[in-house]
């Protein structure tokens, strides 16, 4: 047991670290948000020549060989920035699809692509009546031939307006809320029958909806077993929520230290407001909050690698449920201790508060996975 | 950072728990599962039991009857203990005066008393809250003298758990008035049995005997009963006090709780179904899981982070476990009070030994402990420096507010 870095690992995030301190203050992110696209390609090209954009996958397929540590230490430095880039859609969840269970073939193809920064991915799994189950999947593939053809839509995907390849769940057989027959099929974003409706979200991302009219794919970009891929998708989801969690503590542990710092300086009845207890023991229970938070993003981390699902699944469960309490704790404690100027869109502050609430959202909220664990036999033992 | 114990740690948690499984005679693991409080007799007799297998102290140093193991080693140890309801160490004792003997203590103390502490010979009470001074320790009022050999000793210490049993009391007293109160303050070792010491129980709200009043009327202790300096005795109570919020988690007595929990609410009590099918109640317990699985690997970052602390030095982090433990002991106590259900009601007054009187019980036969469980976890935010003197430290040390 221990929660050690290895040299590597604390060279990677010394550097995330100080690229974002150079690059990534929250004036800087303001400018990136107008771009049309809502985010920096110029810090994407950053991010490969670093290394990030490959840590992720093997070796052998043009990557650098990290794990979740390594995506945990990233996802981190960038929930402190809130960076817009898309690295959750593109490495984490495409990325993710494709190196679990993508081919030998389309790992060589794809894998050096996503390194380098040349080409970014979107994961278009969830659509308009799915709410939180993965299993839940309307678009279909149609076999026609060798290929097949994809009709449906998807919604919510994240980065999707601007990404260059779409990783499409649709299902070759069985009903709508069936746990068989879904499939998983690279698609080609400007491919004929893809049409796209980019918008912002409320974090300050971008997603889009998107709509598919007989989209014909070829057999090789069918990825996995066309009916089966439900256990890839969760397991995909699995570690994107691991990664997701290390973001909110990022945002959690900049809003904390935000607040601690306004209430060393704000002055108010002639001392500093932190001087009074009230704000004193809110302040510590964000403490609270966010090391129990901590506890479970490296939970997550480490479970997220585990083959047993159920296993898998218990833990990285309870960890979202603990990111979405703690995350919303202190975000809403965060904005109260700050007073009006944490109301106001010009400040960070905010910013990071509306970020953890679409944390929590994101692949299922506290009290959907809740339900879940609660169904178990448990999670001490 | 890998968080898996090594092969070398699960096997330490085999043999562990195979030890317990072996020694630990049933009727006090039963007693202790059931929630009722083991009593003196259990408690030496086990502790001597570990102590013949070199594990009464373990945390202590190797020459004072110490194993050398890692803080790792030492949590899955007091986790299996815990999770096999054996009864808990007198902390007293072994975590509290233990420690600041062999580390501000003399030689003499080390020896005499050291050894006698491991093998409970010698029972330790804890002289230190006053009807005056609670949160506010450093106000207190209790007095010691210089007397040609002897310190002479005046007033009223409270609060003071299981002191009916103790052949010992360690003591703060006031030994310079006219400085800064935390300055003035000594730490004396005083016998029980010296004339002018009485104790008057403390009935607690579950009708239980744990906390006395200890009263001091010009009881004589001899000078070399001193710890460490004079005046001094503030830096030892918050160096005890420090290493009483580590242990302060709990949380193998939680999980044990937990399984208690599941274990009852699965019987079929009242109505159609058992209890653990109502989903509002899957749902709370669930949660309150959730919230020890995360204390839990909390814990095991402050522990995995000793090694990089100054040695004696408390983590503030500590406090978190206090504030989480304590807020989770209490959750656990009321979710047994929704299993027990309505058959919390009748009152069954327990003998001192956790022993039960002969009569049957009324209602099932586990129902009589839970709802004065329940009262009684009130406690466990209030001692150890409560949850707000918690978030005061927490706010200072690790905020800087």
């Amino acid at each position: 047991m221990n929660f050690d870095l290895s040299e590597e690992q604390q060279l990677l995030k010394d550097s995330v670290t100080r690229l974002l301190a150079d690059r990534y203050g929250f004036e800087d992110r303001k400018a990136f948000q107008k771009s049309p696209e809502g985010w920096s390609r110029d810090l994407w090209r950053q991010y490969a020549e670093v290394g990030l954009l490959g840590v992720a996958f093997a070796e052998a397929d043009g990557g650098y060989g990290g794990g979740p540590v390594e995506t945990m230490l990233i996802l981190e430095a960038f929930g402190k920035a809130l960076v817009l880039e898309p690295y959750l859609a593109t490495v984490v969840l495409a990325g993710g699809v494709l190196r679990r269970g993508g081919s030998e073939e389309q790992r060589a193809a794809i894998v050096p692509q996503i390194a380098a920064g040349e080409i970014t991915l979107a994961f278009a799994h969830t659509e308009r009546q799915s709410g939180f189950d993965l299993f839940d999947v309307g678009a279909t593939a149609r076999k026609d031939g060798a290929a097949f053809v994809l009709n449906g839509e998807k919604g919510l995907v994240l980065n999707g307006d601007s990404a260059d390849r779409l990783i499409v769940s649709a299902r070759s057989a069985g009903a709508r809320r069936d746990r068989g027959g879904i499939g998983l099929f690279l698609v080609d974003a400007k491919a004929e029958g893809v049409a796209r409706r980019g918008y912002p979200t409320q974090d300050g991302m971008r997603a889009a909806e998107i709509t598919l009219t007989d989209v014909r794919v070829e057999p090789q970009n069918a990825i996995g077993e066309p009916e089966g891929a439900l256990a890839l998708i969760e397991r995909v989801v699995d570690e994107a929520i691991a990664a997701t969690s290390a973001e909110a503590v990022g945002a959690m542990s900049e809003a904390l230290e935000m607040t601690v710092d306004y209430l060393k300086t704000r002055k108010q009845f002639g001392v500093p407001i932190g001087s009074f207890q009230a704000l004193q023991h809110r302040a510590s229970d964000m403490v609270v909050a966010l090391e129990q938070a901590r506890s479970m993003m490296m939970l997550a981390t480490m479970m997220s690698a585990e083959e047993n699902a159920g296993e898998r699944r218990k833990a990285i469960s309870a960890a979202k449920v603990q990111i979405g309490r703690s995350a919303r704790f202190i975000g809403q404690q965060s904005i109260q201790l700050h007073g009006g100027i944490g109301m106001t869109m010009e400040y960070k502050l905010g910013h990071l508060f509306k970020r953890l609430t679409m944390i929590d959202i994101a692949f299922g909220d506290a009290d959907y996975h809740l339900e879940r664990l609660s169904q178990g036999e448990g999670l001490i033992g | 950072m890998d968080l898996r114990f090594t092969d070398d740690e699960l096997a330490f948690r085999e043999e562990v728990r195979a030890f317990v499984k072996a020694n630990l005679p049933a009727s006090i693991r039963q007693k202790i599962y059931a929630g009722r409080h083991p009593g003196k007799e259990d408690m030496v007799s086990w502790t001597r039991l570990l102590n013949k297998k070199g594990w009464s102290v373990p945390h202590w140093p190797v020459e004072w009857g110490g194993t050398g193991w890692s803080p790792v080693r030492l949590l899955i140890f007091n986790d299996e203990l815990q999770q096999a309801s054996a009864p808990e160490p007198l902390a007293f004792g072994t975590s509290m005066v233990g420690p600041v003997i062999y580390t501000f203590g003399s030689d003499e103390q080390k020896k005499r008393f050291l050894p006698r502490i491991a093998n409970l010979d010698d029972w330790w009470c804890q002289g230190f809250s006053e009807p005056g001074a609670g949160s506010d320790l450093a106000g207190l009022k209790t007095t010691a003298k210089r007397d040609g050999v002897d310190w002479v000793i005046n007033g009223q210490k409270t609060w003071t758990t299981l002191g009916q049993y103790a052949d010992w009391i360690f003591v703060l007293a006031r030994t310079d008035a006219s400085v800064k109160k935390q300055e003035g303050i000594s730490f004396i070792l005083v016998d029980m049995k010296s004339p002018g010491v009485t104790v008057r129980p403390i009935q607690t709200l579950d009708g239980g005997h744990e906390v006395n009043e200890v009263f001091f009327d010009n009881v004589r202790a001899p000078l070399e009963n001193l710890v460490g300096q004079e005046n001094k005795g503030w830096n030892y109570a918050k160096f005890l006090l420090g290493n009483e919020r580590t242990g302060i988690a709990r949380v193998g007595i939680s999980k044990a709780r937990l399984k208690r929990i599941r274990e009852l609410a699965s019987l079929q009590v009242y109505g159609a179904k058992p209890k653990i099918e109502d989903p509002l109640f899957r749902l709370r317990l669930a949660a309150v899981e959730v919230e020890l699985k995360a204390l839990e690997m909390t814990q095991l970052r402050v522990i995995a982070g000793e090694r990089n602390r100054e040695k004696g030095k408390p983590d503030p982090v500590s406090s978190v476990l206090k504030i989480k433990g304590s807020e989770i002991q209490q959750a656990t106590s009321e979710l047994l009070m929704d299993v027990v259900g309505p058959y919390a009601l009748p009152y069954e007054s327990e003998r001192e030994d956790g022993d039960r009187w002969n009569e049957p019980p009324v209602g099932p036969e586990w129902a009589a402990t839970i709802a004065p469980a329940y009262f009684n976890t009130r406690k466990v935010s209030i001692y150890g420096g409560s949850n707000e003197i918690q978030r005061g430290i927490i706010a200072k040390a690790i905020l800087g507010l």
